[in-house]
């Protein structure tokens, strides 16, 4: 029998109170994101001024990376626990690590029709990419595919946890395949990442911005979700919550 | 979404990924490109192959609307003749990889060219790539 209980993440006094202090931790970052990757960081001696579209392609596949990890995590715990929580955490991350792989993807278009001198290649990476989008849309859609709401969220949540496999398989194309992606500069077994000081400075303030966007939306995505499946949040003063 | 909505959806989806694994073999994706000795020696004629290697420095000329410049792996160079436009960033002693066929007189007829990029991000003011 499924329970019907709120997420802790979102129960509580404060959860709404901090929510929307983590969005507004999220805005901050992100602004001095953007200040720091248009202003304070150099032009690239070899690129130019393209190489300023790394500060968001490499946020943003990081994002995905973290979200699909959250899926797999969130889909085993289904697995043990059969807890529609752990079911609805699993889609929320899965639809966001969609959206930042979708944002990853087009940032990467232009980056690369600047720099390779084409919008599209045949590129271990860009194909793999678009698997592991594929794998999760998949993993979205197959929710719902079934009359059974508890057997759909056990066949998303076996496609969640051997989705993940395509991860690595992205991350490390470059080194298996020949490709036109570069090796990892950041990401890598390395000392002293072949960087600039600046410019990882400002890709770490930019990959932070983009972390916490992403864990603002997620629990704003959980909320709506736990809405829609009638779950009974604690009346908020005098205001009746989750009733439709 | 209705149960029947989502698996037509499902089914587009394990389709398109098929489609995708399907084009992406035939487009040689796991060996993005070859190597001017691997193009040099096996190579027939008029196949198309994306080769890839170093632009030798100081081969790289434009007259009119035709680039030359060589492609070398260290044992063999590959003469190439591109006729449409460079990416910007195509640079002596960077990597880069063109698509086209080879002829008979062994010059590779390029119409795409695709600059690679090392994964080393310097300031420009610094002097191009010269500081540790």
């Amino acid at each position: 029998m499924p329970n019907n209980l709120p997420t802790p993440l979102l129960d509580g006094r404060r959860a709404t109170r901090d929510r929307r202090n983590l969005g507004w931790g999220a805005a901050g970052l992100g602004v001095a994101g953007v200040v720091a990757a248009l202003t304070v960081a150099p032009a690239d001696a070899v690129q130019g001024q393209a190489q300023r579209l790394m500060y968001l392609h490499v946020p943003t596949a990081w994002t995905a990376y973290l979200a699909f990890f959250a899926v797999l995590v969130s889909s085993g715990a289904y697995l043990i626990w059969s807890d529609p929580r752990w079911d609805r955490a699993a889609r929320a991350a899965a639809e966001i690590g969609l959206g930042a792989t979708v944002v990853t993807f087009a940032v990467g278009t232009v980056w690369g029709r600047a720099t390779w001198g084409v919008w599209w290649a045949w590129d271990p990476r860009i194909v793999s990419t678009i698997v592991l989008f594929l794998i999760y849309a998949a993993q979205v859609t197959v929710r719902g595919a079934e009359g059974d709401p508890h057997r759909g969220a056990r066949r998303a949540a076996w496609l969640g946890a051997a989705g993940f496999v395509m991860i690595p398989v992205v991350h490390f194309s470059v080194v298996w395949w020949r490709s036109l992606h570069q090796q990892a500069t950041v990401l890598a077994p390395s000392a002293s990442p072949p960087i600039d000081t600046v410019m990882l400075a400002t890709l770490l303030l930019c990959v932070a911005a983009c972390t916490v966007t992403a864990a603002w939306l997620f629990l704003r995505r959980l909320a709506v979700l736990e809405l829609r499946a009638g779950v009974r949040t604690p009346a908020r003063r005098t205001v009746p919550a989750g009733r439709p | 979404m209705t149960p029947r909505r989502s698996r037509a959806l499902l089914l587009l989806i394990v389709v398109a990924g098929v489609a995708l694994l399907v084009a992406a073999g035939l487009q040689n994706t796991l060996t993005f490109y070859r190597s001017p000795s691997e193009v040099a020696g096996h190579t027939s004629t008029h196949e198309r192959v994306r080769l890839g290697g170093e632009v030798v420095p100081g081969s790289l000329r434009t007259d009119g609307g035709l680039t030359r410049f060589r492609i070398g792996d260290g044992t063999t160079e590959i003469a190439v003749e591109q006729v449409a436009d460079l990416p910007g960033t195509l640079r002596e002693g960077q990597e880069a990889v063109v698509e086209g066929t080879l002829d008979a007189h062994g010059v590779f007829r390029s119409d795409t060219v695709m600059a690679k990029h090392g994964n080393e991000y310097r300031p420009a003011q610094a002097g191009g790539q010269g500081s540790p």
